[in-house]
């Protein structure tokens, strides 16, 4: 017979979360941001200052009087997060306060597009917080316009009839670029995956960034019980890899590192066709995708090697 | 012990600023501002002054960093100019509307393009209706007394609102002038620790700014314009009580020079207000009884204080330095209305606008275009109400 | 260093404070169909829990997991993740 479960410790997550992330929301159903919420709450808890610019959060954390986190929050202009977070931290220091990790939490477009400067020049001074993008891969909360992070081929309300024609932004490298302490991929699929790599972070000082995968269902048009099957896809295919970057070093993550064999992953067909935002891709531009899932992998080996 | 140096207008700044022991300041380079950041950032480096100094990319991100600090419980700082301050108005209204105090300096220059670095209003002015309180000096000792004085304001609970404070770049900015300092011991007894209506550290689980209703937003919006009837009588307090500690005094929202038994008042804003005194006492040795309103600060708007001394006025000539194209000058639009709300029988208000573009307006300039204007109105004649005075073509 | 101080007036000030069902009860979101947990399948891995997007769901080590339908929108997510198809949806009385 095994030990009474009762004895069993409850694991951080999500237990840790639990009266921190409050249920009444009002996020779309099946949207992947409490999901990941609940992570950061699991290393975090209430210690924990959210920088928040134009993004699905703004709405979602509900109306004036009342959010649905027990932590910090500070919504800010969108192009502000990374200078915002990057004031609060310095307050914070020369206050002598050190037990509250500051988070700038930006979507794709406040990150990639408007934010970059933002982003760029905080990355650079080293500020003392993490940046992290969660990324839905359009401007979702003002209707699914296209942004410098939609992927190649996907329809959105500003690439209605031919898709996006360019590929994808990869933050994640830009940030690499920057020579910043830690940069990690992640998905909101592998949730102790992205849990590890925030316990990493917050050894760290200095700047890091997460670039954070969370599919939404009404602007990749899927079903919202499919959120979590098609951000493990993304994985599963190769399409969105899992990596640490740390001291000039990467480091596959557990989740991607059978992806290495190419033979292993599965056709990306497999992950645009739960998807309507792909529904009318060519050939053309799946190659393409294809293409670019390869020597994204090429890429890491190198930086593995 | 006080101590009475030459300073620069902008290093007037940097030094009250100093003495205000801000924790963080953020700032990005601009002309003609860059001497007060510079200097700022000597102190830092030095560690005379203990601040985190944060040499941001952009204006938007130094008004964004301090906004970030200021919530987070840090007394704040920033300075910029022209271009720089309009690319910072996005922040600049965030800031008053979660009335998060801190205090700015806006070393004047004309609003580009073209490029030209000479200072008018424009880029003042232009920040008329983001809820800051908007103080503007006229030399350099003032620039100094305004910006300790600022900080006291923004963080005084019957306020609780950002202060700007201008000063015209060059001509203040550059030009050195003795200053008075304070006592740092007696200053801080003065101006006491950091006050605010909320702090945002993780000691509290609270939110800021996040989606809010139309009702609920218009009470907040509601709740800052009835702090800016408060800050009129908070900025009278602070003057006189700076006044008494540190003996100088302005008179609060606007400096009245020789109104007592004017019939013609000009009113003005900034250094070149000294021209205009100077030209004051040239008709005033004619005859002419004329004296000067000069506002000190913008918004809120002295409009009682103005109307003392306009109600028994012949008329009222206001110099604007700036330009809402299409209709006349800021200033000019807000004292009309003000004094409407003080009586339906206005004397004759007339706007000048002049000195756009940092042209040089001098004491002999003022002194002729304020004789036409007397000696038209007593003859008769109708002065009308606006005119743009390219002086010197 | 700082000093909290309220507006002489209480002023209203944008601050928002957390409270459960901000959106209001979002359990009537939910249109034709809910989870159902079968408890007898359950194994108390947690995932349902950890992915749950409208934070409904609390496993108890013992019991197992509980739906909060006040709150819960419906989206049948946990359906998808549970490893061993302990959850299904239901048509709503």
């Amino acid at each position: 017979m095994s030990a009474p479960q009762t004895q069993r410790p409850l694991p951080p997550l999500p237990a840790k979360a639990r009266g921190i992330v409050l249920p009444g929301d009002t996020s779309c159903p099946g949207c992947p941001i409490p999901i990941a919420f609940k992570v950061l709450a699991s290393v975090f808890g209430d210690k924990m200052i959210l920088v928040i610019p134009a993004c699905c959060t703004s709405v979602i954390l509900g109306t004036y009087p009342g959010q649905s986190l027990k932590a910090g929050v500070i919504h800010v202009p969108f192009a502000s997060a990374a200078a915002v977070a990057s004031g609060v931290a310095a307050a914070l220091k020369m206050r002598g306060i050190e037990d509250v990790q500051v988070i700038a939490w930006a979507g794709d477009g406040g990150t990639a597009d408007i934010g970059m400067a933002t982003l760029s020049g905080a990355a650079e001074r080293n500020e003392d917080i993490i940046y992290i993008m969660y990324d839905n891969e359009a401007y979702m909360n003002t209707g699914i316009q296209r942004s410098s992070a939609t992927p190649q081929g996907a329809w959105t309300t500003t690439t209605p009839v031919l898709g996006k024609l360019e590929p994808k932004k990869d933050v994640a490298k830009i940030m690499i670029a920057h020579g910043v302490p830690y940069v990690a991929t992640a998905s909101i699929a592998y949730p102790h995956d992205f849990y590890q790599k925030l316990m990493k972070a917050k050894s760290i000082k200095g700047f890091r960034f997460i670039h954070l995968h969370a599919p939404c269902p009404p602007g990749w048009r899927f079903d919202p019980m499919y959120t979590v099957r098609i951000a493990r896809l993304a994985v599963e295919t190769g399409l969105w890899i899992l990596y640490e970057y740390h001291n000039g070093k990467l480091m596959l993550s557990p989740p991607s590192q059978p992806y290495l064999d190419p033979s292993k992953r599965k056709p990306i067909e497999e992950y645009l066709k739960l998807q309507g935002r792909f529904r009318k891709i060519t050939p053309e531009l799946i190659k393409a995708i294809q293409q670019h899932v390869e020597s994204n992998w090429e890429w890491i080996k190198k930086m593995m090697s | 012990m006080p101590m009475k140096i030459a300073l620069t207008g902008n290093y007037a700044v940097a030094y009250a600023v100093k003495l205000a022991k801000p924790q963080v300041i953020a700032a990005y380079p601009i002309t003609p501002q860059t001497p007060v950041v510079e200097k700022l950032s000597e102190f830092v480096e030095s560690g005379e002054l203990k601040a985190q100094m944060i040499r941001v990319e952009s204006e938007h991100s130094a008004l964004a960093a301090c906004l970030g600090a200021a919530l987070a419980g840090a007394r704040v700082f920033t300075a910029t100019s022209s271009q720089g301050l309009l690319y910072m108005h996005e922040i600049i209204h965030w800031a008053s509307r979660v009335r998060a105090p801190m205090v700015m300096a806006v070393v004047s220059r004309t609003i580009n393009a073209p490029w030209n670095i000479w200072p008018d209003h424009s880029d003042f002015l232009d920040q008329r209706d983001a809820g800051w309180v908007m103080a503007y000096a006229m030399d350099n000792q003032e620039a100094f007394d305004l910006t300790l004085q600022a900080f006291k304001i923004s963080e005084d609970p019957e306020v609780y609102l950002p202060v700007m404070v201008g000063l015209e770049g060059f001509v203040l900015g550059h030009t050195a002038m003795p200053v008075e300092i304070p006592d740092e011991k007696d200053v801080d007894a003065w101006l006491g620790e950091r006050r605010q209506p909320y702090v945002v550290d993780g000691s509290e689980p609270i939110g800021v700014g996040g989606l809010t209703w139309p009702e609920d937003t218009e009470d907040m919006f509601y709740g800052i314009q009835q702090a800016m009837e408060r800050a009129k009588s908070a900025i009278k307090r602070v003057d006189a009580e700076y006044g008494k500690l540190f003996g100088r005094s302005y008179g609060g929202l606007i400096q009245c020079y020789r109104c007592e038994d004017a019939k013609y008042i000009a009113v003005s804003m900034g250094a070149w207000s000294g021209e205009l005194m100077e030209s004051v006492n040239m008709l005033r040795d004619e005859g002419y009884p004329i004296g000067v309103a000069r506002i000190r600060f913008y918004r809120p708007f002295p409009h009682e204080d103005l109307w003392e001394v306009a109600r028994s006025a012949r008329a009222v000539f206001v110099f604007d330095r700036a330009i809402s194209f299409g209709s006349w000058g800021q200033i000019y639009a807000d004292l009309v209305a003000g004094l409407l709300l003080h009586t339906n029988k206005l004397p004759p208000v007339m706007d000048i606008v002049t000195g756009i573009a940092g042209v040089h307006v001098s004491a002999e300039d003022f002194y002729a275009m304020i004789k036409k204007l007397i000696e038209k109105v007593e003859s008769g004649h109708n002065i009308g109400y606006f005119e743009w005075v390219r002086v010197r073509r | 260093m700082v000093k909290v101080v309220p507006p002489v007036d209480n002023a209203k000030v944008p601050l928002t404070k957390p409270v459960e069902g901000v959106g209001g009860k979002t359990g009537l979101w939910r249109t034709m169909y809910k989870p159902v947990v079968d408890s007898s399948k359950c194994t108390k891995c947690f995932l349902c829990e950890i992915y749950c997007p409208g934070v409904c769901i609390v496993v108890d080590p013992v019991k197992g997991a509980t739906i909060n339908y006040d709150y819960c929108k419906g989206c049948g997510l946990c359906t998808d993740v549970c490893p061993v198809k302990a959850i299904s949806m239901v048509p709503e009385e």
